[in-house]
């Protein structure tokens, strides 16, 4: 994508990527001993799960329905928080700290760890206020200040172009694929340090998809991304390491080259090859 | 079906049973059509039958008076004698509508947002949800005579806030009901949505949600509007009735329900006449906010 080349690279309105200096292979998160339950007298639906996300490369979660991947992402941004009853034991730990504890601020851990759902949820107002909202929790900006924010945001989920003239028109009357790529923008407009996606593509037609996912190629420069997908191709074609769940546990996590070419575990294996799931 | 063969293709009997029994379905579905026109059709002459009477009756006296002054005694014909209108009744229900609907509303929005965001599948919350929907199929009367003794005896006298608070209390269960149906509809990754994005619990509700089931919450105000003005029970028991236009809040006020009942059992025609202009007015009223209430409810698709 060459629309982002024609923003400022840093330093702009406060924007600056957070881990400039960062080398990829080290995790951004690390899952450690992961148990999650559903309800209490609910059998785990997550199992020790054990791996690392590592920063600022795309992490490509694929396995069959219920077998627990999007339960990780809502374990990852604390979601699961909301209900009563669900629960989380062992450790995800960012900077040191381990974001299952209690004490943790989730309003703040959920500004460093953002999340991109399935149908796209476009809050109900303008174009403008669906960016300036994320940015208004947690920073206060003047006006010059927020619309260079708003405008950086929309052009690094691609979308700049399409709405820069109707940015007070309401959001609803965007396209399905518009609608995503808006909240992509809204969950970068926070500036996160974690980008979750939950399936984002499995609403949207095959062009926005691609637009989707060339979106992603561009944002995994600045964001340590995860992306839930039951779709094998665009695991290929995003992620750099690919982890396998099957009920409820983690099989396998590898590069993605390696996960689709010389598997480990003839239960990978057969999902991929499209022989369960 | 046969028990002692199964094939795929159907005997000469079998296909005779399937044409009787594809008959008898086609019957079955015309008299089942034909008792639901007739259902309808026999609604809609009631309705119809009480527009055309209240039109009828109603507009010869839907003139500048009746808006433009208060109750006169009878004329006993005399066509000298002033003329009196619905001036105080109609500023009366106005003023305590609006005033019920300013108290009610904000606890009915609250009880709802409670029922839908915070309490839902709590004991409690179902038990909250229960007397609410009593409350909204409760006798009117019952409501007056519980602000009776709830304000009208310690304060030692009917008024216009006792009326308000009758009405209120009307006006609670119906906004309660409108607006946790319409926080229900809120598919729940919005509220995710917003949550994800680091927004506390208070203002997903406010910023967000509230916003996006805006037109439904409105319907059921509007909704609830229309109804209380309508009512004669509890305004009876609370704010009384009053000939003369009245401000005074602590004091006796007119209202449309009310002047209708005195002045149409009063036995006299030009009176009567009168009351059938006020029904006329409510009908109206009602009538315009329920359209409101509509096209408010369109504008959501």
């Amino acid at each position: 994508m060459s629309m982002t080349d024609t923003t400022p690279a840093s330093g702009f309105g406060g924007i600056q990527a957070r881990n400039d200096a960062g080398v990829t292979a080290e995790p951004r998160i690390s899952v450690r001993n992961l148990d999650f339950y559903y309800g209490p007298t609910l059998p785990k639906a997550l199992k020790g799960i054990n791996f690392d996300l590592p920063a600022r490369q795309v992490t490509g979660m694929i396995g069959p329905s219920g077998c627990g991947k999007s339960t990780l992402l809502r374990v990852l941004n604390r979601m699961y928080s909301l209900y009563n009853g669900q629960r989380a034991e062992g450790e995800v730990l960012m900077d040191g700290r381990n974001m299952l504890d209690p004490k943790i601020d989730l309003n703040e851990l959920r500004s460093r760890i953002g999340m991109v759902f399935q149908k796209p949820t476009p809050f109900p107002m303008t174009i403008w206020e669906n960016i300036a909202f994320g940015i208004r929790l947690h920073e206060k900006l003047s006006k010059a200040d927020m619309a260079v924010r708003i405008e950086w945001a929309l052009t690094r989920a691609a979308i700049w172009n399409e709405v820069k003239d109707r940015l007070h028109t309401s959001a609803m009357g965007l396209s399905g694929g518009q609608q995503q790529r808006l909240c992509i923008a809204r969950s970068i407009a926070v500036r996160p340090e974690v980008i979750l996606l939950d399936e984002p593509t499995s609403a949207l037609d095959p062009i926005s998809t691609l637009k989707i996912e060339e979106l992603i190629d561009e944002l995994k420069r600045d964001f340590t991304i995860a992306i839930v997908t039951h779709n094998m191709q665009q695991a290929a074609r995003c992620a750099d390491q690919v982890a396998f769940f099957y009920l409820g546990e983690l099989i396998e996590v590898a590069p993605a080259g390696q996960m689709f070419t010389a598997p480990k575990h003839q239960k990978t294996q057969e999902y991929i090859t499209g022989r369960f799931g | 079906m046969s028990t002692t063969t199964m094939t795929f293709t159907r005997t000469p009997a079998e296909e005779a049973t399937a044409r009787a029994m594809s008959r008898r379905r086609r019957v079955m579905d015309q008299i089942i059509r034909l008792f639901c026109i007739g259902a309808t059709l026999v609604g809609l002459f009631f309705l119809a039958s009480i527009l055309f009477t209240l039109l009828v009756k109603g507009l010869p006296r839907l003139d500048l008076i009746t808006f433009t002054r208060e109750f006169q005694p009878t004329t006993y014909g005399d066509d000298t004698a002033p003329l009196g209108g619905l001036l105080h009744a109609i500023l009366g229900t106005l003023v305590q509508s609006g005033m019920g609907v300013l108290i009610g509303v904000p606890i009915g929005i609250l009880v709802g947002t409670y029922l839908s965001e915070y309490a839902k599948g709590t004991a409690l919350g179902n038990a909250v949800r229960f007397v609410s929907d009593v409350l909204l199929s409760a006798p009117s009367v019952l409501v007056g005579l519980f602000v009776y003794q709830l304000v009208v005896l310690p304060t030692g006298g009917f008024s216009a806030i006792a009326g308000s608070i009758a009405l209120a209390i009307l006006v609670i269960p119906v906004v309660v009901r409108t607006t946790e149906d319409m926080l229900q509809l809120l598919p729940n990754t919005l509220r995710e949505a917003v949550i994800g994005l680091g927004a506390p619990k208070w203002k997903m509700i406010t910023l967000v949600a509230y916003r996006a089931a805006l037109s439904g919450i409105v319907t059921g105000v509007l909704l609830a509007f229309a109804r209380i003005a309508g009512e004669t029970a509890p305004l009876l028991l609370t704010s009384f009735g009053n000939n003369v236009v009245s401000w005074n809040l602590g004091n006796a006020m007119g209202s449309l329900p009310i002047a209708i009942y005195q002045q149409a059992n009063s036995g006299f025609p030009d009176l009567i006449a009168v009351a059938w202009t006020g029904a006329l007015i409510v009908t109206l009223g009602v009538l315009a906010i329920n359209i409101t209430a509509r096209l408010f409810l369109a504008r959501r698709k």
